[in-house]
């Protein structure tokens, strides 16, 4: 290992990885550099391995290939200098994971415990805090998603979008240094799209660094500084959105935009 | 029926109530346990459990406390009536509410691990704070059922000399040759115990609705 964290270096970097479900290659040895500090946007077709991609750099999916770093330190897996790689223990994933936080498409909140609960459960079972120190923090972090007045609210009593809200709330909840997004729109009614995507702009503008596998193109043309276009499990683009959106424009980007004109893309295309 | 009488059919439906009780109990913690090895990957964790859960469930429960009330002596081991009792109510419950739990730990969404994965939660903090709990909400209606059938089979106990709410009546009748009067009140007992617990039951449930509904 001769990469070393530093703050300046990249937040992720992804060399060589391969994800094998069975006889299906999913991802065909993806090479990608996410930097600090901006939002990366993951685009592409349904089945083009964007989310199993972002799933390896959560490790919630174990790449059968290649190397994750996390600020520099390596997650899940190290490859010695003969290429060999090794399962790194548990506490070591623990603990390089607790630098990502995640938001998933079908939320994930836990049903049994309202929204403050949801928020500051990691806060005292993992990190321990008093009660009263946690509830603090989680109240600012819903106080950031705009939902501190939904704090006693269970999740079956929240609008989907809400719900995903409070995941982010959640997820911040750590302060982690990075943020993945996993179709965090998919899942929610168009006109709840909106709300969510304005937690997550405000975030961009505050410097966090996010990875964000979505449909939104408009999101990712205006929020995405780095938009990755993968297809059949490669990255088939990868670049500033002037430049892969601009013309003249990849013929299967093409292709994979017109299938958007209707859904708000359409100044784009 | 004189006062002393029915005061004595009261205290039997309690001690039917007690044993009943602390048999759910017991069956709740060994049928985690069952579950906990039933769902395992180890093979010598996995076989044993099942078939522990098919023969509990495979036997009458009759047949089990004259098993367990006879076979314990032969261990050497001597004890009063009302513990094998409680031994075989256990047994037989845990089996069927490890079954139940079972159904409950696999309805848990992976998603809601996968988020608390992600924010570091162990192994154990996980089955502790997330996985139980919500095994547990949803297999409430099937455990109010199973401490139902297991409040009326505990009038088998009888059959190990253990005095209970039907052993009760029995001798009752027996004695005053008056064998409907203590019948049928031993049968208003165990409807009005079991009423109290189904309405223990939809009282939790609806106490939990608000986070369901």
């Amino acid at each position: 290992m001769t990469e070393v964290s530093t703050p300046t270096g990249p937040a992720i970097v992804v060399k060589g990885v391969s994800k094998r479900f069975g006889d299906l290659e999913v991802l065909h040895g993806i090479d990608l550099r996410i930097d600090r500090g901006t939002t990366t946007c993951l685009i592409g077709p349904s089945g083009s391995g964007k989310s199993t991609l972002l799933r390896c750099i959560a490790f919630l999916e174990e790449a059968t290939a290649g190397t994750i770093l996390v600020d520099g330190a390596p997650l899940g897996f190290t490859e010695g200098p003969d290429g060999a790689r090794t399962r790194l223990p548990a506490p070591s994933i623990r603990a390089v994971r607790a630098k990502i936080g995640m938001v998933f498409q079908q939320f994930n909140l836990w049903p049994h415990m309202t929204a403050l609960g949801n928020v500051c459960e990691a806060l005292r079972t993992v990190r321990r805090l008093p009660r009263k120190e946690a509830e603090e923090r989680g109240m600012a972090q819903l106080r950031k998603v705009g939902l501190e007045n939904r704090a006693g609210h269970y999740p079956s009593q929240l609008s989907g979008g809400q719900q995903q809200r409070v995941a982010i709330a959640r997820a911040l909840a750590l302060e982690p240094e990075i943020l993945l997004f996993d179709e965090p729109t998919s899942s929610l009614d168009p006109e709840l799209t909106g709300e969510v995507l304005n937690v997550m702009r405000a975030l961009a503008e505050d410097g966090m660094s996010m990875v964000v596998v979505t449909h939104e193109i408009g999101f990712a043309a205006t929020v995405g500084r780095h938009i990755a276009f993968l297809d059949h499990g490669r990255v088939l683009l990868d670049g500033p959105p002037e430049e892969v959106f601009g013309a003249p424009r990849h013929p299967r980007l093409e292709q994979f935009l017109e299938t958007y004109l209707d859904r708000g893309a359409a100044t784009l295309v | 029926m004189t006062p002393r009488l029915f005061e004595l059919m009261l205290w039997a439906a309690g001690a039917t109530v007690l044993i009943s009780a602390v048999s759910i109990l017991i069956g709740l913690a060994i049928g985690f346990l069952v579950c906990a090895a039933r769902v395992s990957r180890t093979r010598w964790l996995s076989t044993p459990a099942a078939v522990f859960v098919s023969f509990f469930r495979g036997v009458p429960l009759l047949v089990q406390l004259l098993l367990i009330y006879n076979l314990l002596p032969g261990f050497g081991l001597y004890v009063p009536s009302v513990v094998a009792a409680i031994a075989g109510l256990s047994l037989c419950t845990a089996a069927y509410q490890a079954e139940n739990l079972r159904g409950g730990f696999m309805s848990v969404p992976k998603g809601l691990l996968e988020a608390a994965d992600m924010v570091g939660l162990s192994p154990w903090q996980q089955m502790r704070r997330i996985r139980a709990p919500i095994a547990l909400r949803l297999t409430l209606p099937a455990l109010i059922n199973e401490a139902i059938l297991i409040l009326k089979a505990s009038s088998l106990i009888s059959v190990v000399g253990v005095v209970e709410l039907t052993r009760m009546a029995q001798n009752l009748a027996a004695s005053t040759y008056r064998p409907l009067l203590f019948y049928s009140v031993a049968g208003g007992l165990y409807l009005v115990i079991n009423w109290l617990v189904a309405g223990g039951g939809s009282l939790a449930e609806r106490m939990l609705k608000k986070e369901r509904a």
